[in-house]
């Protein structure tokens, strides 16, 4: 499902049209097309309502790029641990035991070098 | 549905200033986008932002607070969509590495792992997460030959890259047989282990020799003298030629048996097999041979014999 800004600006009528304009200005929606022809997916449209729960949560213009930010870096990581996962998941039994052995022994605790230094390792 | 006073911890005297403060708290625990593993963060969401709903709006508030409507009977916020939804799907790469920010260690962590190009990391930065992954497995084929399988060998590959790997070939391998190889594979990524070298054996088939289990079988041909009269002949074994006797009025077809002589003996408490040789009569150039023709046509045999009539070729 596609939308236009004026679509996007009616099921937000809450929200002020310079307040909109500004946050694709800010790149903090970024929709597809040029200004003037601008489209809008799903995803779009359920991060302006992620964006106005936020300033509700008194996340100001100071703080929102900040916290966007973690955010896309903490889903992009998700996107792609769930593409790992599927590759992984597809593979016979035998490479996903190997997997399993490798991941296990890396997660086991090391001393020396390997340690994690923030960890409380002693 | 939830009295709204206790689904956002206020008392019911409470301020507006105190009743934004507790639903801002709990909004920032629990609004799914915030929380993209647990699904119920967005019920839990809902109904905090419900129950903000009806207290911030001083009239509803009031008509609640009457008794005149219940928490089921307020407008609920009306549902949509939360962006975690979308966020790891297909579009999600717009928000992230794909414009202001950076391409990160994870975005080449798929050209590296499917791509096959194992980028050596640094581990002395220390910026980012680091990726330890075991080397990919290889594959290989090696040919031996048959008596060197047999008896075991060690044979050098030749690997594409130019290398070459000394592989041990246990005695006995049998064709097929795959030989692993630790840590002679692709290397790992950022320390990680390396992987195995899996080859693949395979025994070229020998001219005279035969197994069957961990027996040989060879078929030696023997003069009609030898066969009549016994006698001491050579024959090849796994380890060279032994002498053997011929007993006295051998035929073809006759076995004779060399005791460990077949596959040596192996892990798993394997016994040694034997070696079987099976005679065949040979009569060659003295088939046109005078003196044996005239004594044959003067012979006259002790008992009568027909060997195809024994096979049933004959009435």
């Amino acid at each position: 499902m596609i939308i236009t800004l004026n679509e996007l600006r009616r099921s937000f009528a809450d929200l002020d049209a310079a307040e909109l304009d500004r946050w694709i200005g800010n790149r903090w929606i970024r929709p597809e097309g040029r200004p003037g022809a601008y489209v809008f997916h799903e995803i779009d449209v359920a991060r302006v309502h992620l964006i106005v729960e936020l300033r509700e949560m008194a996340i100001d213009d100071e703080a929102l790029p900040l916290v966007l930010s973690l955010l896309d870096q903490l889903y992009g990581v998700r996107r792609q641990m769930k593409l790992l996962y599927k590759a992984i998941d597809a593979q016979p039994e035998e490479v996903r035991q190997t997997l399993l052995v490798a991941v296990r022994a890396n997660a086991a605790p090391t001393d020396g070098a390997d340690a994690d230094p923030e960890g409380d390792g002693a | 549905m939830e009295d709204p006073y206790e689904v956002l911890g206020v008392k019911r005297d409470a301020s507006d200033d105190d009743l934004r403060r507790a639903y801002r708290k709990l909004a920032k625990k629990f609004h799914p986008d915030l929380n993209p593993g647990d699904r119920q963060a967005e019920e839990r969401f809902k109904a905090v932002a419900s129950a903000h709903e009806l207290l911030s709006d001083p009239d509803k508030r009031g008509r609640y607070d009457r008794g005149e409507i219940d928490a089921t009977g307020t407008e609920r916020r009306p549902d949509h969509s939360y962006y975690r939804d979308f966020a790891e799907g297909r579009n999600g790469g717009r928000y992230h590495g794909g414009d202001e920010e950076e391409a990160d260690d994870f975005n080449d962590l798929f050209e590296n792992l499917f791509g096959g190009r194992f980028r050596a990391r640094s581990t002395g930065g220390g910026a980012g997460p680091e990726i330890r992954m075991r080397g990919a497995n290889r594959r290989y084929s090696l040919t031996v030959d048959f008596l060197d399988a047999i008896n075991g060998t060690t044979q050098r590959l030749q690997l594409p890259d130019g290398k070459t790997l000394d592989v041990a070939v246990p005695p006995g391998i049998e064709d097929g047989k795959v030989l692993r190889l630790k840590g002679q594979g692709d290397p790992g990524l950022g320390g990680g282990p390396p992987g195995d070298a899996l080859i693949e054996v395979r025994i070229t088939p020998h001219p005279f020799f035969k197994r069957v289990g961990n027996d040989l079988h060879v078929e030696v041909p023997v003069t009609l003298s030898e066969a009549v009269l016994g006698g001491s002949i050579t024959v090849p074994t796994r380890t060279g030629p032994v002498t053997m006797t011929v007993p006295e009025g051998s035929d073809t077809g006759r076995v004779l048996r060399l005791r460990g002589k077949g596959v040596p003996a192996g892990r798993g408490g394997r016994p040694a097999g034997d070696q079987y040789v099976m005679l065949k009569v040979e009569v060659g150039p003295g088939a046109d041979d005078a003196e044996l023709k005239a004594f044959l046509r003067n012979w006259a045999p002790g008992h009568a014999f027909d060997p195809r009539r024994k096979l049933g070729m004959a009435p």
